[in-house]
């Protein structure tokens, strides 16, 4: 099984440092946190140098869209102590927006285009955020629930 | 005074050396490269869209159309990914545990028998591809003999493996094993020492430690960076910490170094592979699982060492027979983000070389 980090330090950490940005997210997997959407940055930068927690490498960046919600998904690794965290960041409907994590993993900048291409999550502050698969005259954004075609 | 013009060079999708659907845009200044741009999407299909409108067992034979040289290992990332969210990984019967391994690990012999072959095509060098596709489809025909197709299998099973081998098969296996160490030295003198091979390559599009992580490198590519790190023996998956074999790990990061860990990595499949054809016990190839998959509400994420790199599954799960949602990791897909910068500077002939020796199929980078 997965080794986990110890949730509970780890949020008090973050909150103490940027003030109230992170809680703990119940799910089955118990290694999830959510983050605010505008501290993402900041946690992410705070938890890839803290020497504590070295989550060195981004595993995954995906998105799922909920009814409620539009959730975009961070795998973190750490090569150092192999413990897994998960960051969610949880995305009003109307208007999906979160900034961009480019400048801490260029991994980041094809993955958050392929998720702005197939979800429609804008990421603000990336430096090329076109269509990656879908031709740029393509309409809508098929991995949401409500596309038709 | 001759007045050099920049020139837009547009390689692919149609090119050879792009292995596949690839394009990208390139500015060239005589033959050095200025700027390139990646432009990918022309195999893509929806898998993560199909994904949601299939069954989870449904699902099964469209990882062989992902990374189309390599679909044992797919398969076995999906799997192992859906009997996670089950909570059934610790069912999963001892006969198919090393069944899943030694396919896996033949899946991972072909498709680096492919990796040499073309990067020496990749260089004009067509004898090596021969060699390395003579042995390569001794290993298709074990895998046809197997689950009776030779590139997408459709053999794992949720809970297992879709069929038992039987002693000829082994027989086979055990040849072909015990042929292997020499071929492998035949791509070794023919490659490894030649000498314009080592002009084309060494110190070409190097990737530092730091570089690589940044890039997302996984798997070979970030072991040719100096970074002993495999999953199979960090964080091992199936029973895969039962085997003996070593993690080769280089130091430069260049093109050579990415090339040289794949022809050190056959040589620990082949090790694998030997292990577990003396181990692997008499029984049941498939758990007790229900014949409608209904995983729990939840999500669950897992990859596995593919060979390319970390292939990795993010499934979420809504307590239906479907997948909510899921998402597919492609190593492929974002080891190529390296391709811009690195290209900047590089000869135009380099840039094939590099591209090779970063190891993409299209079918994994636009699914």
């Amino acid at each position: 099984m997965d080794k986990i980090v110890n949730r509970e330090a780890l949020v008090g950490e973050l909150n103490k440092k940027f003030g109230d940005c992170a809680e703990i997210f119940e799910d089955n997997t118990n290694q999830s946190i959510k983050v605010k959407p505008e501290k993402i940055v900041e946690v992410m930068q705070e938890i890839r140098e803290n020497p504590d927690y070295d989550f060195k490498v981004l595993m995954n960046l995906s998105s799922v869209d909920y009814p409620e919600n539009f959730t975009v998904v961070y795998h973190l690794n750490s090569l150092t102590y192999y413990h897994k965290l998960t960051v969610k960041v949880e995305l009003d409907k109307a208007k999906p927006q979160v900034p961009s994590i480019t400048s801490l993993w260029i991994a980041a900048n094809v993955q958050e285009r392929e998720v702005y291409d197939l979800m429609g999550i804008e990421f603000t502050g990336h430096p090329n955020l076109k269509r990656i698969l879908l031709s740029d005259d393509f309409d809508g954004h098929p991995l949401r629930k409500d596309f038709k075609n | 005074m001759l007045k050099t013009q920049e020139l837009t060079l547009n390689m692919g999708p149609q090119h050879p050396s792009t292995h596949g659907v690839f394009r990208c845009v390139l500015k060239l200044e005589g033959e050095y490269i200025r700027e390139c741009v990646n432009h990918t999407g022309y195999l893509h299909r929806g898998l993560e869209k199909l994904a949601e409108a299939r069954t989870y067992s449904q699902f099964i034979p469209y990882n062989g159309r992902l990374d189309y040289v390599s679909g044992m290992l797919n398969e076995l990332s999906y799997v192992q990914t859906v009997e996670k969210l089950m909570g059934i990984t610790e069912e999963i019967p001892e006969r198919a545990q090393y069944l899943r391994i030694i396919l896996g690990e033949l899946q991972r012999l072909a498709s680096h028998a492919i990796y040499v072959g073309t990067f020496a095509l990749d260089m004009a060098g067509f004898t090596p591809f021969m060699y390395a596709f003579r042995d390569r489809d001794r290993m298709l025909d074990l895998i046809e003999a197997a689950s009776g197709q030779r590139l997408m299998p459709n053999y794992m099973r949720i809970g297992g493996v879709a069929a038992d081998l039987d002693e000829e098969w082994f027989k086979e296996l055990e040849i072909l094993m015990n042929d292997m160490p020499a071929c492998i030295d035949e791509y070794d003198g023919i490659l490894t020492g030649n000498e314009i091979m080592r002009a084309r390559t060494i110190g070409v599009a190097p990737v530092s430690a730091e570089m690589a992580l940044s890039y997302g490198f996984t798997g070979p590519n970030l072991r040719a960076s100096g970074f002993d790190y495999d999953l199979r023996r960090d964080e091992p998956y199936g029973i895969y910490d039962r085997f003996k074999f070593d993690v080769p790990v280089r130091k430069d990061g260049d093109t050579y170094d990415r090339y040289c860990i794949r022809v050190a990595e056959m040589r620990e499949s082949v090790k694998i592979i030997k292990q577990a054809m003396k181990d692997i016990p008499e029984g049941p190839i498939m758990a007790k699982v229900p014949k409608v998959i209904k995983p729990p509400v939840g999500e669950a994420f897992h990859r596995i060492e593919n060979s390319k790199g970390h292939l990795g599954f993010h499934i979420v799960s809504d307590g239906s027979t479907k997948p909510y949602r899921t998402r597919i990791y492609s190593p492929c897909f974002v080891n190529l983000g390296f391709l811009p910068t690195t290209a900047k500077g590089l000869h135009l002939m380099d840039l094939v070389v590099a591209l090779a020796s970063i190891d993409i199929v299209l079918g994994e980078v636009d699914r």
